[in-house]
């Protein structure tokens, strides 16, 4: 059992923690700001899937990583223009259209994956890494958490850019507003629908980039059902996280940890199926859900639709 | 979506109110069928695009799943766990609550169903080991389902995130016990003992259909009657309606929450056995069906009716059937369905909006 607790396993660790941990943390990012803005995204796993998908296909045929996670945003934001369409347009239930979309996806995915792919299994390339200078010398956490691609940075940057647009921007008040009381919104002589809309289709970009990441990053690969609940994780995180960006990352390494752990128990050779490991982030939510439910507060006017004059 | 059709008769018998009655049903028809119709040709444009013939795809697929007799034994036969994941979903739908975990409540049925039937028929009558096994497997699905219940009901915590996360704990759980716990050391693939073919659930007939399917048909009509003809029922649809106004005319919100999460859990966890002591004997490691997930969509395009979700269930099912051989035979993968019952899913809801803006244009 000596290797478990080697320095070049824990530094595999924490890397596999980072890995798994954006996917989550863009889709957690997204997720915070349709829910802030009152839409309840359960498609999000499906858009996550579809960016997973056309992000995989872009950066194999284009053969540049960043012509995938544009394409992956592209394509998580096309699936989001048609749930913003149906549920804040035209005010649908947002669970049927959601599990609707991702039930489509998923299958979409697969399908085409199989018409396209399904006897040459393609690879991509590992991604190339950018060495943070000075901090990536550091002695086990430099090569863990500094040795990443670009990407992950800018993920990382983006819980700052997010804290900072709901605190000290006009747009950030008006996502709370059309979150918890859209009326007064409406009166204030701003356009509900347009803000949600907006909401929607950031959420459905950062979803479609995880996707991408996962796909590209993660795996180098594409596999059918590849999210596999990475996208309803994504909303767990942004349901605990009450609205602070920092929060979805401090939740996004904790599941990105558990996840990593899963593959590192593997390749240590622990004799446990995997399915036992695979529990742990889920038992994390759970207890994190017993221990902190009832502080788990939501904006006022989530998940319903709103109609101008309607009451 | 709570509007339902069998109140729309009008208790005076003179023909306009006859009249008026027809035309909503006949109304009503036209918003499901002709919805069904454009998703079948937008689906088979795909089919198009992935140069596959869609006529031959969908006759195909009729064939099989309805057509020829095996195949229709075999839709009917399938037709048994979903009536009971859909009656489940009834329940906790028209009540307003989003049980979504029902994948980990039929798996922890299913498991629970083959681990105790196997030693229970060696000393008990068949009939007692077949009927103590679905009760445990309700046991174990309704104490799973417990925890969001709570939650709900004492916290306010929102059940749609807790259900997925149980769902997708009770799935992983129900593959360690297969592989931990009810191994059966005879054979080299990680399974659950198998119960013989002769201490199954009875077939019906001289066919190979489950006997499951009475259970599963009364299940849903008993449902059905309870939430929209029994005090019970009306008080579960007052909770889904407006909880708050539920508080005020006195009913224990809280209680009935938990009430509402038990009977859903509890048909779905039976669906759960009923799979098992009917079809399947055993449960192999890794098996997951997915069934809930796919009844959820159907259970909404019923509009939460017993009588339409038979229909859909029965359509899913030929769906399933015919999509399983087509993907065997026209080497179209079977996600091809998911595909189909997303489209038909998007195309109802539009469907269901334009009709309403049409009956607020008309009224105006």
């Amino acid at each position: 059992m000596t290797g478990l607790f080697s320095d070049t396993f824990l530094a595999a660790l924490l890397f596999g923690a980072v890995t798994a941990a954006i996917p989550l943390l863009l889709a957690g990012l997204g997720e915070q700001m349709s829910e802030k803005a009152g839409v309840l995204n359960i498609g999000i796993e499906g858009m996550m899937i579809a960016g997973a998908y056309v992000g995989f296909v872009c950066a194999f045929y284009s053969g540049s990583l960043w012509v995938g996670f544009l394409a992956g945003a592209a394509g998580g934001m096309v699936v989001a223009a048609l749930m913003s369409l149906l549920c804040v347009r035209l005010g649908l239930n947002q669970i049927v259209i959601g599990i609707a979309l991702t039930l489509g996806l998923e299958g979409l995915t697969a399908l085409l994956y199989h018409f396209q792919f399904s006897r040459s299994y393609p690879r991509l390339p590992a991604a190339e890494t950018l060495a943070v200078p000075l901090l990536s010398d550091i002695p086990l956490f430099g090569p863990a958490l500094f040795r990443h691609h670009l990407i992950v940075y800018l993920a990382v940057a983006m819980v700052g850019v997010m804290a900072w647009l709901y605190r000290r921007t006009q747009f950030g008040l008006n996502l709370q507003a059309a979150g918890d009381k859209p009326a007064a919104l409406d009166v204030a002589g701003i356009d509900v629908i347009r803000t949600r809309t907006v909401a929607v289709l950031f959420s459905g970009g950062m979803a479609g980039l995880g996707g991408a990441y996962l796909s590209n990053v993660g795996a180098g690969l594409f596999i059918p059902f590849i999210t596999n609940g990475a996208g309803f994780l994504g909303i767990v995180l942004a349901m605990l996280a009450r609205g602070r960006p920092i929060w979805v990352l401090i939740g996004a390494m904790i599941f990105g940890g558990c996840l990593s752990m899963t593959t590192a128990a593997q390749v240590a050779g622990v004799n446990v199926p995997i399915d036992v490991i695979q529990m742990l982030p889920f038992l994390a939510v759970m207890a994190m859900l017993v221990l902190f439910g009832r502080r788990a507060s939501l904006p006022a006017a989530l998940g319903i639709p709103y109609e101008r004059g309607a009451r | 979506m709570t509007h339902d059709v069998s109140s729309a008769p009008a208790a005076g018998l003179d023909v306009s109110a006859a009249q008026v009655a027809r035309s909503a049903l006949i109304r009503r028809l036209a918003t499901t069928i002709g919805p069904i119709l454009i998703s079948l040709v937008l689906a088979g444009c795909l089919l198009l695009a992935l140069g596959v013939n869609p006529l031959s795809y969908y006759g195909f697929v009729v064939q099989r799943g309805v057509l020829s007799g095996l195949g229709l034994q075999q839709t009917l036969t399938r037709m048994a766990p979903l009536l009971f994941i859909a009656s489940g979903l009834i329940v906790a739908f028209r009540a307003g609550m989003w049980n979504l975990g029902g994948d980990g409540q039929f798996l922890l049925g299913a498991v629970i169903a083959a681990a105790s039937v196997t030693p229970m028929v060696q000393v008990l009558p068949v009939w007692l080991a077949l009927l103590a096994a679905s009760l445990l497997s309700i046991l174990v699905a309704v104490f799973w389902s417990l925890l969001p219940a709570l939650l709900r009901a004492y916290q306010g915590v929102n059940e749609i995130i807790t259900t997925l996360m149980m769902s997708f704990l009770g799935v992983s759980l129900a593959n360690v016990l297969v592989k931990l716990m009810f191994l059966d050391p005879g054979t080299t693939v990680p399974q659950t003992r198998t119960l013989a073919v002769e201490d199954r659930l009875p077939r019906l007939f001289d066919t190979t259909v489950t006997s499951g399917l009475v259970f599963g048909l009364m299940a849903i009509i008993i449902v059905h009657l309870m939430m929209t003809r029994t005090a019970f029922g009306l008080k579960l649809r007052m909770v889904g309606a407006n909880p708050r106004a539920a508080i005020h005319a006195g009913l224990n919100v809280p209680l009935l929450t938990v009430a509402v999460f038990a009977l859903s859990a509890g048909l779905i966890g039976l669906g759960g056995a009923v799979d098992i002591l009917g079809i399947q004997g055993n449960v192999r490691a890794d098996w997951n069906p997915a069934y809930g997930l796919a009844v959820i969509p159907v259970v909404f395009l019923a509009r939460m009716n017993g009588f339409a979700a038979i229909a859909f269930v029965f359509l899913l099912s030929v769906l399933e059937i015919g999509g399983e051989s087509a993907a065997r035979k026209l080497g179209v993968p079977h996600y091809f369905t998911l595909v189909l019952i997303s489209i038909v899913l998007l195309t109802l809801a539009v469907a269901e909006y334009i009709d309403h803006r049409f009956n607020q244009a008309r009224k105006a």
